[in-house]
């Protein structure tokens, strides 16, 4: 004990404070995840152990439907912002850091900068000028958009850790750049690629600003019939629902950031 | 590759990107900027004029005798947004350094692991997060149940309280100042403290002279990463503040709903833009004569 209190790396309080930080993280998950399995109408008084609000739930056919319009919207929203983020990050990794180049790194970002709600009127408004009744375009394109920064920067990242003598050594043996990419470059920056598409996937399935501002007839995403839903009151298959968002989100992003971490490895 | 060859291929990758940003943010902005300039429509919309009064209607309402008089009303809810917005990113700070702190000295082993349990609640949809402290702090909740086991007084609710609101918000947002303070804190060289102790420096005092000083660029990075999205906030004033606690976020959301005064929720979104983007240039500012710093 004597060591520890001459040690002066050590701050008492500290590690207590980081362990309270830590089940403070947790507690809110714990407890949507915990009273989803409770028997009792009234979300926080426990009277057994139930599994009906999960059947309720996956009976619940507005329900399906979020879930449909949120997965369509999050593949065609990950698969474009995935293909714009890869072309712009092949050429941005090797060009130089100045001028337009260095605008066009910040207009990639630009999401990221920028308060989601004013990006959301703003849409809103350009989609009524022209006219675009067409609910489910508009929610992709404005999806798109926010998830092109998610899945830009692990590319990014990884093109830039990476060793170019492999693409040129296919270029010496004339294959032509766009084999010379196929076979070599993308194979090497896949877990770049693929942890940027996760994190776009699990932004847009998750988003809730944009996607309630963009709201209309039979384009409710999950999010906003969740919160819908908190509207009329807290019930238990609510919290069924979130427990299944939340495992969906929780699984998704562990992959990508996995996936990430590999990415970020050097070894190539 | 050719010079020719090279300037298409570069073209035609960050074609994409500039039509998408272009298309869904930088051309709709400043549609927004017109709107805010327009009339308000008989039935939400608007007309295109040039005039200022959505912004004038900010600060002043029209009196029953068509005369202007100031109303603080909206001038409270930017101050709130903005009180608000500090509160979270002090609190965010104050609870970072400690926790980050610990992670960096933990074992070689467990920091992947602690970083990425940081990390992992961040990812989890904003809405199921704000609807979990909405059950914590409800009625009969576990936190109204804690506060009488640990014999507090009665309480009428947790919710719609300032207290809920800074919950809910340091909650969605404090990953993102752990994870760049935690990256300052993790790269100070040990050999720092050890000099500051040889020196006679207490721990506190080694913690004001060292290592904040030198966490600062973490943390003021942290601040920009929290500060921008929780001025923005729409969620936690909604759900957690009751109508009691408006936000700019919500005062947005219902010109564009319910309200429907288009320029009005115009104007206020181009404000609530103004300060992220004053604030964007502040840190920019900063970051550079910190570099100069460094490099002299």
């Amino acid at each position: 004990m004597s060591d520890h209190a001459h040690d002066i790396r050590r701050y008492p309080g500290a590690r207590l404070l980081t362990v309270v930080f830590f089940l403070w993280l947790y507690l809110p998950i714990a407890v949507v995840i915990g009273f989803s399995f409770n028997q009792n109408r009234l979300v926080s008084v426990w009277t057994g152990f139930s599994t009906e609000w999960y059947a309720a739930a996956l009976a619940n056919t507005a329900l399906m439907d979020a879930l449909q319009v949120s997965l369509t919207v999050a593949v065609i929203a990950t698969t474009g912002a995935t293909l714009i983020a890869l072309a712009a990050a092949m050429v941005l990794s090797r060009a130089p850091a100045k001028g337009v180049y260095r605008l066009s790194e910040v207009v990639v970002n630009l999401p990221l900068m920028l308060p989601e709600i004013v990006v959301a009127v703003a849409v809103l408004i350009l989609f009524s000028q022209l006219g675009i009744a067409n609910g489910m375009l508009k929610l992709t394109l404005a999806h798109m958009a926010f998830c092109t920064p998610f899945a830009f920067l692990p590319i990014r990242a990884r093109l830039q850790g990476m060793s170019r003598d492999f693409e040129e050594a296919a270029q010496d043996l004339y294959a032509p750049p766009f084999t010379a990419f196929r076979r070599v470059t993308l194979p090497l920056i896949a877990p770049g690629v693929f942890a940027g598409a996760m994190l776009a996937f699990v932004m847009s399935m998750d988003d809730f600003i944009t996607s309630n501002m963009l709201n209309s007839g039979g384009t409710t995403t999950l999010p906003v019939y969740i919160f819908a839903l908190i509207k009329r009151g807290t019930t238990p298959e609510l919290n069924a629902i979130s427990t299944l968002l939340i495992l969906a989100s929780l699984v998704i992003a562990t992959i990508a950031l996995l996936a990430s971490a590999r990415a970020m490895r050097r070894d190539i | 590759m050719n010079m020719k060859a090279l300037k298409t291929f570069r073209f035609w990758g960050l074609a994409p990107t500039w039509l998408l940003m272009g298309l869904t943010l930088i051309i709709p902005i400043g549609i927004v900027a017109g709107v805010s300039l327009g009339d308000r429509g008989p039935y939400g919309g608007f007309d295109w004029a040039l005039n200022f009064s959505s912004y004038r209607e900010i600060l002043f309402t029209m009196g029953w005798t068509d005369e202007l008089e100031f109303d603080p009303k909206y001038l409270a809810i930017i101050g709130r947004t903005l009180a608000y917005g500090l509160a979270t990113t002090a609190i965010c700070m104050a609870l970072s350094v400690p926790v980050a702190y610990v992670i960096a000295n933990a074992r070689e082993n467990w920091k992947p692991l602690l970083v990425y349990l940081v990390t992992l609640p961040f990812w989890v949809s904003m809405i199921v997060r704000v609807y979990a402290w909405l059950i914590i702090l409800g009625n009969e909740g576990l936190a109204e149940k804690a506060w009488k086991l640990l014999g507090g007084g009665d309480v009428d609710t947790f919710l719609f309280t300032p207290g809920a609101m800074l919950t809910g918000m340091v909650y969605s947002y404090i990953p993102l100042m752990v994870l760049p303070v935690y990256a300052a804190i993790e790269k100070l060289d040990p050999a720092l403290l050890e000099a500051s102790h040889d020196l006679y420096g207490n721990r506190w005092t080694t913690l004001r002279r060292v290592i904040l000083p030198l966490t600062w660029p973490g943390l003021s990075a942290g601040a920009i990463l929290v500060f921008v999205p929780a001025i923005g906030t729409v969620l936690e004033p909604m759900l957690l503040g009751g109508g009691k606690q408006m936000m700019m976020g919500t005062l947005i959301q219902t010109q564009f709903g319910g309200g429907r005064n288009w320029p009005f929720g115009a104007a206020v979104a181009m404000v609530l833009m103004a300060l992220v983007v004053i604030v964007l240039i502040l840190n920019a500012r900063r970051a550079a004569s910190a570099g100069k710093e460094a490099a002299a």
